[in-house]
């Protein structure tokens, strides 16, 4: 099926192109800092954890959420996300190799990542999210892949990929709880100390995986002329729509027990945030822009009227990636670190090679996104035309 | 039978192994010499901490039980064949005999391009005039 | 007698399954540990059940914080880098800082003075128990340990830290050491460290370095042997430790 990917329009080669362009500066900035270490980012003693470990948090949640389109279709029956499904499906593939590479590029010592396997250490929940993850791509990329190609056949996928394909539907929730343990069983964090973090994570990932799905299904109608189909991209849509009304929620329920019990080391990270903190406020216009975003998002959304709009859904969606990227990403983790626990205050911003660095990663999972796509645009339109 | 395509596929094989075979054909007669050790004197010490061979062969796996057993056993004294003791240090003990890394470790090392990284951390003692 | 080919191949394809499931099989399930007989203590070594570390601040000046930072930083070849992505094991820091939450305007002198901080080697070591390849561990006898040459620079144990004790290595630290100490290894690029309460010390017999350097403002000692002089000094003070609310146990004293 692989070769369906060996022809396509000039646009299709420029886009490949343009990606290993950026591909390669992104390497050329990683050979940087492998040479000269981490000191060419803006990461410090407090903030230990920056730009890198955001992707990597947000693209689990956009990995995780293909679990919102495999869980109607298969275990529902729902036969409206059957042409969509698979493009869900590739989209974790793609997201997780990001996710991978973007804490392989944070490691100190690169060389010295099979220590984790060569030392496995079940107390540590770092070590289940490594298992998790790869668990996670495999298990994608054996569902999406024996699916497409018994599609390709004519034939019914064979019996033994269901289980697989069940097993996909809790694991895809467990990364992103792994993956919300990281942070939400550290003593003394007090913004990432709480028990909603893992539902928060799932609720702006079931919010941010389908809008980018929509987003990136319009790309492909006028692409390819591919059309998931108006049915599928409405129930998209709504899934979108709660997903990001459970997060403003969430992310209000946090507010209010932090505020309420008034609990210094709680509540400094979210003063930081909102309204900055002894005089420091770097990521004020961030978060607000991120809270801005989602309420106008659900304006947008829960209006029946403006969400079957297609050009206002688009818009939607893309507030609704806005507001999880920034929440989720810069938000979260250099929220966490500051203040730090000697409640001193170093700010974080990333530095131009380290954004170098995150592009080179989103190129290089836009690159298996786009080869993933045209295989599997390619095989659904060779079978339509029979 | 016919090969299509079969003058970009012949190119292709012969680029591949022109690139395959290049350490092969690029070091031809440059044979690297022959790496000369300068061992201790014999008045400093007539053995290591155990067989010469043994040590030739083998002595990134003694380092690395010293190393574990210092860093994570707690354990500091290696208790020689000949029931001699020995402080369990790279720069401690192994360089107070092998007083020249320079003419010593990296000899071979460097014959067999091998890069250690105990000098990341560990430091050579100043050598004596 | 001779062997034929069959009975050849049958006794070598037994060999080859017993050496696999024998002494291949445990060198791969524990690699390293097969001569582990011929490695002992210094007999000299300290021994502890706890090791802990009071401080008195009633002796404690700026200048033994200075001498005990001294000395530490330079046997253990701690870089100074004029950055936020410095190295530091043991410094300085005022009262709302190190005990923050427990301000209190009314408290006298005590708010008012520097205290000096470090690694607390926990009883409850949150960083050991996040970290992912066991490079930091904790011993017998309580001192929280890093293996560098295991570690992979994930930092997984500075976000864990609930004290802010860790630093990572973000370049390469020789060239901020002004004077390297010959008898201890430095770090490299890319690995996080931190205080080891003198683990190289205590194996030879001898105290801390800030110990030794404070003029007896910073006493080291075995927390879990009552008649240590640590235990001593703390049944006859008052005495607070940071943040214990967090169950981490920390074993650093601060007599007040």
């Amino acid at each position: 099926m692989l070769e369906k990917a060996l022809s396509g329009s000039k646009l299709y080669w420029a886009w490949l192109i343009a990606l290993v362009v950026v591909i390669a500066a992104g390497f050329g900035s990683y050979l940087v800092q492998y040479n000269k270490g981490l000191v060419i980012t803006g990461m410090s003693r407090d903030v230990s954890w920056g730009f890198y470990i955001a992707q990597f948090t947000f693209l689990v949640g956009v990995a995780a959420s293909a679990v919102m389109l495999v869980l109607p279709y298969y275990l529902h029956h729902y036969k409206t996300f059957g042409r969509i499904t698979i493009l869900g499906e590739f989209l974790a593939i793609a997201s997780v190799i990001m996710c991978i590479l973007f804490i392989t590029v944070d490691l100190g010592k690169p060389t010295r990542i099979l220590n984790v396997m060569l030392h496995p250490t079940p107390n540590s929940v770092l070590f289940w999210d490594m298992v998790v993850l790869n668990g996670y791509l495999i298990i994608n990329l054996v569902a999406g892949w024996v699916t497409l190609e018994a599609e390709r056949k004519q034939v019914a996928p064979p019996g033994w990929i269901k289980p697989i394909i069940y097993l996909s539907i809790p694991w895809a929730v467990s990364i992103h709880t792994v993956t919300a343990f990281l942070y939400a069983g550290l003593p003394g964090r007090g913004y990432w100390l709480t028990a909603i973090m893992a539902p928060r994570f799932l609720a702006s990932a079931f919010a941010a995986g389908p809008a980018v799905l929509i987003l990136l299904g319009y790309l492909v109608k006028k692409l390819t002329r591919f059309d998931a189909g108006k049915e599928a991209f409405e129930t998209l849509a709504k899934i979108v729509t709660y997903a990001i009304i459970l997060h403003i929620f969430f992310f209000l329920l946090e507010v209010f027990t932090v505020g309420y019990s008034a609990i210094p080391s709680h509540m400094t990270h979210l003063e930081y945030l909102y309204f900055g903190y002894h005089g420091y406020s770097m990521l004020v216009p961030w978060v607000w822009t991120a809270l801005a975003s989602g309420v106008v998002a659900i304006i947008l959304l829960v209006n029946p009227r403006t969400r079957q709009n297609p050009a206002v859904l688009g818009v939607a969606c893309v507030l609704v990636f806005v507001c999880t990227w920034i929440d989720k990403g810069m938000g979260m983790i250099a929220g966490g670190f500051v203040p730090n626990p000697l409640h001193e205050i170093t700010e974080y911003a990333p530095t131009g090679l380290e954004l170098m660095i995150t592009f080179g990663v989103y190129a290089t999972g836009l690159l298996i996104l786009t080869i993933l796509y045209k295989v599997a645009i390619g095989v659904k339109q060779e079978e339509e035309a029979l | 039978m016919k090969l299509y395509d079969g003058g970009k596929i012949i190119t292709g094989l012969v680029i591949f192994l022109l690139i395959f075979t290049f350490p092969f054909w690029s070091s031809l007669g440059k044979a690297a010499p022959t790496p000369k050790l300068v061992l201790p004197a014999k008045t400093v010490a007539k053995q290591c901490v155990t067989a010469t061979p043994y040590m030739r062969a083998s002595h990134m796996k003694l380092l690395n039980d010293w190393r574990d057993a210092v860093v994570r056993d707690g354990l500091r004294v290696y208790v020689a064949d000949d029931g001699k003791h020995f402080n369990m240090s790279l720069t401690n003990t192994c360089l107070s005999c092998h007083d020249s890394k320079e003419k010593f470790c990296d000899q071979c090392h460097n014959y067999l391009a091998v890069a250690p990284f105990c000098w990341e951390c560990h430091l050579v003692p100043k050598e004596k005039k | 007698m001779g062997v034929d080919r069959r009975d050849f191949l049958k006794i070598a394809g037994i060999s080859v399954a017993l050496g696999v499931g024998g002494g291949v099989g445990f060198q791969l399930l524990r690699p390293g540990h097969l001569d582990a007989a011929q490695e002992g203590p210094n007999p000299r070594a300290l021994k502890g059940q706890r090791w802990g570390m009071a401080i008195d601040m009633k002796k404690f000046t700026p200048a033994t914080a200075r001498a005990a930072i001294e000395a530490c930083h330079y046997y253990h070849n701690v870089p100074l880098i004029p950055t936020k992505q410095n190295v530091k094991w043991i410094w300085l820091a005022p009262y709302a800082n190190v005990f923050p939450e427990t301000d209190n305007p009314q408290a006298g002198e005590y708010a008012s003075l520097q205290y000096i901080t470090m690694c607390n080697h926990c009883n409850n070591p949150p960083c050991v128990r996040v970290c992912p390849t066991k490079a930091t561990f904790q011993r017998a006898d309580g001192v929280v340990m890093m293996d560098f040459h295991r570690c992979i620079g994930c930092r997984f144990c500075m976000a864990g830290c609930p004290y802010g004790s860790r630093s990572f290595n973000f370049q390469d630290p020789r060239p901020f050491i002004k004077k390297e100490s010959p008898n201890f290894p430095t770090r490299s690029r890319g690995v996080v460290e931190k205080c080891n309460f003198c683990a190289e010390r205590l194996a030879v017999g001898e105290l801390p370095y800030c110990a030794e350097a404070s003029g007896g403002a910073m006493v080291f000692g075995d927390v879990d042997n009552a008649g240590s002089e640590l235990r001593k000094m703390l049944r006859g003070r008052y005495s607070i430790r940071r943040k214990p609310n967090l169950g981490t146990d920390p074993q650093v004293y601060y007599l007040v």
